[in-house]
């Protein structure tokens, strides 16, 4: 080995940048390379899948067991007004119509009594009209009687009117939008990407509290700040975290968009959502998928670096987990303030939420469904970005003093500043 | 702090490594690979060090001796940058701040500390890439250090697959993977049975003569003696002494073993008033004055010299003299419990 050969063409040390790729690499290689990433990826699909599976047996149950039909108990002449009549108005009424259905047993039964009927639980109707169309009577629970006693009154209006329906046509003029209509519409899309974001990164972020126990226990630690500096330590390990999480958040996607492609009316007919009714954000969709992808990292960098200053705090697994509660609970506390201001644009409260770094992402999130300026994006970014270097700044001094236990007189201080050695003789030669 | 600090030139008449055959620069023209003048560092009001001086020439093999909790690895952290010290100065190179040629400083802890799921030649190539190895670079050098050292059939296996040993050699191989110009070791001997140490050896010298400076703590005073040029006593954070092994020897006048024939007589006034009696034979410093007028004044007074022999003092008696008796009590006894470590 000719120990001083290569030394003296290579530079004397790695940039802070470099340090921490070196560590990026090594820890999302690590993890990727894990039989638990892939628990880890699998997990989130799990509670979808069994979600899925359970609401759509739940919605079938449901569809079965809550009818919306309404028995006829009236002469067959009335019944046969009523059910025209229906047919008339449901061109322009349809769903507030009931369904209408004669009651078999009543049209072989002159002594019908249908409140004994409803009381018995026989047959599958919300309610069983009765008496005449000039003087319908409506049984039923309270809650029917509420829903359907307004449509039976105005079918029965309707059957007795000697003329047939002749409805005026409107005639429709359509604007592409209004500021009410569309603020309203685009909140809903604001409000669910903020959700997104924070379910990502609660998920996502809490991994981080723990990366630096492995190095702890291992001793590793010793390692790597006798080499690099701890700020390259922090940023690499939390670049490599964030690269994970985009893995999982891709293949999740993945998964997504294939369930979405193959099932797609059976999760709307279940959920009752429908993405392609999203409205539009106020940025269009590209940037605005951009801006999310782009203020999810942020939101990860933000917390992750808080939750890896926290973390390394913990000397075992078993102290990450009882830090990982009140971690959650900040979270939470943080998202509430994002979604609580969506409905307060340009308030001072607002603008808290998205001067307060943790806050901030999600914030300018629902801000790019409202608004579509976008210089507030980019000076936004830059402040994001120097909270997360200030974080790690701070996170990685205090781990120095408070684990590594350094600290005092830091770098040697130069010219006036330099503080003389105690007993500073000059050593003998 | 009341220094005696010596540069390893100082009165050194022969160093090991000349000893050992190896051409030696005289230390006074040589570069200071570390300097550290009147290192402070305290722990949570307790003085770890206290005022440590150091000067450790290029190319030296140099020890940190001292008992547990002397202050030896605090010492060496402040060197390396992991912990800045709360007074003092240290230069590396003559640089303030040691990450700064983080590429030229290979350093093993006292707790060896690797990934466990981490392959041997992985975890090798790592450690180079933390010095500003690449990857592949850093592979092949790994490789070609495993084949080396006979551990070539363990490259692929995982860490925590190796045993104790081997997995201290892969460390000790990222150690050196960089080709760094200084080395540090805390406690390498530690742990290691009887052969790996002597490995170890070797490799302390093999470096040494490819003037790479090689700087490591022990509590165990042959390791130092053995090694060294320099050493720096430390003992309660302080360092006695700092300089060359052959000074620090020299600093106790040698010993006198006396056998003679003749129990009593008047030749036993002609003895300094240390000699005590060992056995058959008698004990004391080398008079001033030498041994001819002595051997004289033996002779005349009919003593009957059956033998005289002259023995300089070794590091043991020099660290004694030095950090005195009960650092060194806790010496002997950290290096009986790390023998008894490494046998179990």
């Amino acid at each position: 080995m000719t120990p001083t050969d290569a030394s003296a063409a290579i530079r004397p040390r790695l940039s802070a940048l470099e340090a921490a790729w070196v560590i990026a690499r090594r820890d999302f290689l690590a993890v990727l390379f894990s039989r638990a990433f892939l628990f880890f990826l699998l997990g989130p699909l799990f509670p979808v899948i069994v979600g899925g599976l359970a609401g759509s047996i739940g919605g079938q149950v449901q569809r079965e067991a809550v009818s919306s039909e309404v028995g006829l108990a009236m002469s067959a002449g009335d019944n046969a007004a009523l059910l025209a009549a229906s047919q008339r108005l449901a061109p322009q009424l349809g769903g507030a119509l009931p369904v209408l259905r004669q009651v078999p047993e009543a049209a072989s039964d002159p002594g019908f009594d249908a409140r004994a009927f409803m009381e018995a639980r026989r047959g599958n109707y919300a309610a069983i009209v009765t008496g005449s169309l000039a003087a319908p009577e409506l049984v039923g629970t309270e809650g029917q009687l509420r829903r359907w006693s307004g449509p039976v009154s105005l079918l029965a209006g309707s059957a007795l009117s000697a003329e047939p329906a002749t409805l005026p046509r409107v005639s429709k003029l359509a604007v592409a939008t209004s500021a009410a209509s569309e603020r309203s519409t685009r909140i809903q899309t604001a409000q669910l990407a903020q959700m997104l974001l924070f379910l990502l990164t609660m998920l996502l972020a809490g991994m981080v509290l723990s990366n630096l126990v492995e190095e702890k226990a291992n001793k590793i630690i010793e390692i790597l700040a006798a080499a690099i500096p701890m700020d390259a330590v922090f940023m690499g390990k939390l670049f490599a975290m964030l690269g994970v999480s985009f893995v999982g958040i891709g293949v999740w996607g993945l998964a997504a968009w294939g369930m979405w492609s193959i099932g797609s009316e059976a999760i709307i007919a279940v959920t009752g959502f429908d993405l392609a009714r999203l409205p539009a954000p106020a940025v269009g969709w590209p940037l605005f998928i951009v801006l999310g992808v782009v203020y999810f990292a942020m939101a990860y960098l933000l917390l992750g670096a808080l939750f890896l200053t926290i973390g390394a705090m913990a000397n075992t697994v078993r102290e990450v987990q009882t830090l990982s509660m009140p971690v959650t609970m900040m979270q939470l506390m943080v998202f509430f303030l994002a979604a609580y201001t969506i409905k307060q644009p340009g308030s001072g409260l607002e603008l808290a939420a998205i001067a307060f770094p943790l806050s901030s992402p999600f914030a300018m999130l629902a801000r790019a469904a409202l608004d579509a300026t976008l210089w507030t994006h980019a000076a936004a970014l830059a402040w994001q970005a120097l909270a997360v270097l200030a974080l790690v700044k701070g996170g990685s001094l205090l781990f120095r003093k408070r684990v590594m236990k350094s600290g005092g007189a830091g770098r040697a201080r130069k010219g006036w500043m330099r503080r003389p050695p105690r007993n500073a003789a000059e050593p003998a030669e | 702090m009341a220094v005696s600090e010596q540069n390893l030139s100082g009165n050194r008449p022969r160093s090991h490594n000349q000893a050992a055959g190896f051409t030696a620069i005289p230390a006074d023209a040589r570069p200071l690979a570390i300097e550290a003048r009147g290192l402070v560092k305290s722990f949570d009001g307790t003085r770890a060090v206290d005022g440590v001086d150091i000067s450790v020439p290029e190319g030296a093999i140099y020890g940190i001796l001292g008992p547990n909790g002397a202050g030896k690895t605090t010492t060496l952290r402040m060197l390396l940058g992991i912990i800045d010290p709360d007074e003092g100065v240290r230069r590396v190179f003559g640089h303030d701040r040691p990450h700064d040629i983080g590429r030229l400083i290979g350093y093993l802890p006292e707790e060896r500390g690797l990934y466990p799921s981490m392959k041997a030649i992985e975890a090798i190539a790592f450690m180079g890439a933390l010095r500003g190895l690449s990857l592949k670079e850093g592979r092949a050098r790994g490789a070609e250090l495993l084949e080396r050292h006979r551990l070539g059939h363990a490259a692929g296996r995982q860490i925590r697959q190796l045993s104790k040993g081997m997995a201290q050699t892969v460390q000790l191989l990222g150690t050196l993977v960089h080709r760094p110009r200084l080395v540090v070791l805390d406690e390498p001997f530690s742990g290691l049975d009887a052969i790996n140490q002597g490995k170890l050896e070797l490799m302390i010298r093999a470096l040494a003569e490819d003037g790479v400076t090689v700087i490591f703590s022990t509590h165990v005073i042959h390791h130092a003696e053995r090694l060294c040029e320099g050493v720096a006593i430390i003992a309660g954070g302080k360092v006695p002494y700092a300089g060359s092994v052959e000074a620090a020897r020299d600093r106790i006048p040698a010993q006198v073993r006396l056998e003679t024939r003749a129990r009593e007589g008047a030749w036993l006034s002609a003895l300094p008033k240390e000699a005590r009696r060992n056995g058959d034979f008698l004990q004391f410093p080398l008079p001033e004055a030498g041994v001819e007028p002595l051997l004289r004044q033996l002779i005349e007074g009919e003593a009957g010299i059956l033998s005289l022999s002259i023995e300089r003092a070794g590091l043991h008696d020099a660290f004694v003299a030095i950090a005195g008796e009960a650092a060194a009590r806790q010496l002997e006894a950290d290096s009986a419990a790390n023998l008894g470590e490494t046998r179990a």
